[in-house]
């Protein structure tokens, strides 16, 4: 099912779109030349673009001009790249944003990683255990 | 680096118009813009005119920028600007690409969306209003199956419209519940006042549901009163006036939301909770200037309710206190984007006059100022009723100050 308003009474059809490929999270999708990372996403009812740094919880775009930097993700490899400003390039590699260590939270429990490589391994060490 | 005459920040009907008069002059002129394609917020904008035609945002965007382009305009996109220095005679504007520095510096950053918060607006789903409609009309996404409007105002009617015209389903439009950070906009009489001081600007549909209230306070209260069970409805669609969003649900996104009944005065009614099943909720909280970097640069600024918030002291010619810097557009108030072009070729035309010292331009500086109000009277649609007012207290600070 597309997402694409292709028919719109008013300004006309969408033809002949070239196509452009990227990958979010690894995964690989289509999208029109002229696309934001956003509205490709969107386009194939991908909503949540990052992971909030604390709490894990879902996010997405909210004002979709660039002001509430709440669809910030990483583009080839440079972090805090916002979404709706900017355009898909072919072989474009977005990923999604995802928890960061919180070592000062009091309420972690025993010791602390020190740094996001080890925050990163402990987190891998995990999900083997549970798997 | 390169000195230029004027680097115009904003590539939006201000931005563009003033850029068209100063290439006119052959200045020379660095226009930045950070989303990816020129026009601004006027991309967006579709509505039907009293007269029956259509207001096309991208095709009015499109003669702007041949315009432009045709006088060899540098325009550069999908470049931010995060700050402008201002030195002993000229100012360098910093880009995250490079420095741009030039004698003078047009502040045409338009406006942003005012948030209305509710509980679960952070879920992906949902969205500021105006982020639905440049999905819709220029990136051409639906951004869902089945939404809900929550805030109701000129604009937030004005682009629901757009979002049926491109076949997306919309339930309602209705309040935010009232909460510590909703202010009026969750007052159903404040809502109302406002609805029916603008309605005779608006476009036909919008009349009709002003009209339905007359002007006089008592039918007001009256009509909030016994307001109809279904809302009114515009273009099939029901505004509530007296019915709530009280809270957006969802896990990994928007699965539904709660609506409750207010009283006249916005109180939620006990039990009166109930599900609507939506996949998308867009949040109208409506436009403020948006001033940071007229602010960075050391422009006074002053709070102004006609003019939808905290605006830089300006006068009609655009000029602000500060030597070499301008303002247009949405930036110096809230208004329709022909206001915000007509402004544009005004401050396009000061910064020749004060660049070439040409008689002729003064003349056209006048003229152009008169185009604005003119174009301000002939609106049809009017964010604020007292606008005249808000613009008269700005002018009068501005001389105050230079005084």
């Amino acid at each position: 099912m597309t997402k694409r308003i292709i028919d719109h009474p008013v300004l006309g059809t969408i033809e002949n779109e070239r196509t452009v490929t990227f990958t979010f999270d690894g995964k690989t999708y289509e999208g029109y030349e002229r696309d934001t990372i956003a509205s490709a996403l969107l386009a194939n009812d991908v909503r949540t673009i990052r992971r909030h740094e604390a709490t894990g919880n879902p996010r997405s775009i909210y004002c979709n001009i660039g002001h509430c930097f709440e669809c910030r993700c990483t583009v080839n490899d440079v972090s805090n790249i916002r979404a709706c400003l900017t355009l898909i390039e072919e072989n474009m590699v977005v990923k999604s944003g995802d928890v960061q260590p919180d070592p000062l939270n009091p309420n972690n429990e025993g010791p602390l990683p020190r740094t996001y490589e080890e925050y990163a391994e402990r987190k891998a060490g995990d999900t083997d255990e549970n798997a | 680096m390169k000195m230029h005459d004027v680097v115009i920040i904003g590539a939006g009907p201000a931005g563009l118009s003033a850029a068209i008069q100063c290439r006119t002059y052959d200045l020379s002129v660095v226009v930045i813009d950070e989303f990816p394609k020129a026009g601004g917020r006027l991309l967006g904008q579709l509505h039907e005119e009293p007269n029956g035609e259509w207001w096309n945002g991208i095709k009015e965007s499109n003669l702007l920028i041949e315009e432009a382009e045709n006088l060899k305009t540098d325009i550069r996109l999908g470049v931010s600007v995060h700050h402008v220095e201002r030195l002993e005679n000229h100012y360098v504007v910093h880009t995250n690409t490079e420095h741009v520095a030039a004698k003078t510096v047009l502040i045409a950053t338009g406006a942003a969306e005012s948030a209305a918060p509710i509980p679960g607006w952070t879920l992906p789903g949902v969205m500021s209003i105006g982020a639905a409609q440049v999905m819709t009309n220029v990136h051409r996404v639906s951004v869902g199956e089945k939404g809900i409007v929550v805030g109701v105002n000129v604009l937030s009617a004005a682009i629901a419209r757009e979002l049926q015209l491109a076949g997306v389903d919309l339930h309602s439009m209705a309040l935010p519940a009232t909460n510590v950070v909703s202010e009026d906009q969750s007052n159903p009489r404040a809502v109302m006042e406002r609805l029916v001081r603008i309605a005779h600007l608006a476009p036909s549909k919008f009349i009709q549901f002003g009209s339905k209230f007359a002007t006089f306070e008592f039918v007001r209260n009256i009509a909030l009163n016994f307001y109809p069970k279904d809302g009114i409805k515009m273009w099939d669609m029901p505004i509530h006036l007296r019915k709530a969003i009280k809270e957006i649900n969802g896990t990994d996104r928007v699965e539904s939301v709660t609506m409750v009944d207010v009283t006249p005065d916005g109180d939620i009614i006990r039990n009166t909770e109930r599900t609507i099943e939506v996949d998308f909720v867009c949040i109208a909280g409506g436009l403020y200037p948006l001033g940071e970097l007229a602010a960075v640069v050391g422009c006074p600024f002053e709070y102004n309710e006609a003019l939808g918030g905290h605006v830089p002291i300006h006068n009609e010619a655009m000029e602000t206190p500060i030597d070499g810097v301008y303002v247009a557009g949405n930036i110096t108030g809230i208004e329709s984007a022909k206001v915000a072009r007509e402004q544009g070729k005004v401050a396009g035309l000061s910064i020749v006059k004060a660049l070439t010292d040409n008689a002729e331009v003064a003349e056209k500086v006048d003229a152009a100022i008169t185009n604005v109000q003119q174009t301000r009277d002939e609106a049809t649609i009017q964010f604020h009723p007292e606008i005249n007012e808000g613009r008269a207290t700005i002018s009068a600070s501005f001389e105050q100050l230079i005084k």
